[in-house]
């Protein structure tokens, strides 16, 4: 399995990682705080964790040690995931706004 | 060569194949539930953000998120717990490995607490399912069942990280299980990370 001296780096860089998640933690509760709104602060907010999930993925989870086929392979899923989220979202504005269809 | 020996060898040279992706297969079934359940978080959070996009009146009951932000801490640093239990295993350093994994589910269980307490306060300002005192009375439902999901999935992290754990210590499992479980409890992590934005902070009381 992937085993100690398979994975990058140390204790060292997982402290980093731990911090730079930490920060970033810090950054959404600033942005929320700050007082933006809508779907501007929505999409700070989501940009934030996007960038926390992959930090996680690739340090804590190891991927970036893993096979270049695996990576491939989690990489797409992910784009997937959030192109289809994505698709979901312009409906409810649909909802909100009552067009096209309500006119 | 008889029919019956080209049977056998085909079928060793199938047994003998290469696990997909070269890793164990073990790992493999945690990267692809991984993978599932990151779909079923995305469903959860995309009809949580629907929802909350498409209703005017959507509550907005979190006066601090002090809790939450406390929350978060502890569950970032059990993902560095984990770690280090991961490391210590993989240098064979088995008392260590189980105390940073006990430290790792005392974590996940002080997390769940607090995400209960979370629970009954909001139960006691008067959110239930289908109502509550401010607006729309899906927020109870979304609210609920998309924290609800990840309390279940920090609960069970917790029972696994104890029974793999205390599997590793009497060795009946090895470094490999611990660091398959740990994929599980940053998985959890990860999903926290967008459960707070969307639920939390895009909803604090202003």
């Amino acid at each position: 399995m992937n085993t100690g001296e398979q994975q990058k780096g140390g204790l060292g860089t997982d402290i980093i990682v731990y911090l730079c998640l930490l920060a970033l933690s810090a950054l959404q509760f600033i942005q929320a705080y700050s007082g933006g709104t809508g779907r501007g602060l929505a999409a700070r907010l989501l940009i934030v964790a996007a960038v926390q999930a992959l930090i996680a993925v690739l340090f804590f989870m190891h991927l970036r040690s893993e096979r270049r086929s695996l990576v491939t392979f989690v990489t797409i899923f992910a784009l997937f995931v959030l192109a289809t989220m994505n698709y979901g979202w312009p409906d409810s504005f649909r909802l909100l706004g009552g067009a096209p269809f309500a006119k | 060569m008889s029919e019956a020996n080209l049977t056998m060898t085909e079928h060793a040279a199938g047994l003998m194949e290469g696990s997909p992706f070269a890793i164990p297969s073990k790992k493999l079934a945690m990267w692809l539930f991984i993978i599932s359940d990151t779909m079923t978080f995305a469903a959860c959070l995309v009809a949580y953000g629907f929802l909350r996009n498409g209703t005017p009146d959507w509550p907005r009951p979190f006066h601090s998120v002090i809790n939450v932000a406390f929350m978060t801490l502890i569950l970032i640093t059990s993902s560095l717990t984990m770690l280090i239990a991961v490391r210590a295993a993989q240098t064979g350093d088995k008392s260590k490995a189980f105390r940073w994994i006990l430290v790792t589910a005392a974590a996940g269980a002080v997390f769940a607490l607090l995400h209960i307490r979370e629970w009954l306060a909001l139960i006691d300002e008067g959110v239930r399912l289908f109502q509550n005192p401010w607006g729309s009375g899906l927020f109870g439902a979304a609210f609920f069942s998309v924290t609800g999901l990840h309390l279940l999935h920090v609960s069970a992290g917790v029972v696994a990280l104890i029974v793999v754990g205390l599997r590793y210590q009497y060795g009946r499992y090895n470094a490999d299980h611990l660091e398959v479980t740990g994929l599980y409890w940053h998985f959890v992590d990860i999903v926290w990370m967008f459960v707070v934005p969307m639920v939390y902070l895009l909803s604090i009381a202003r």
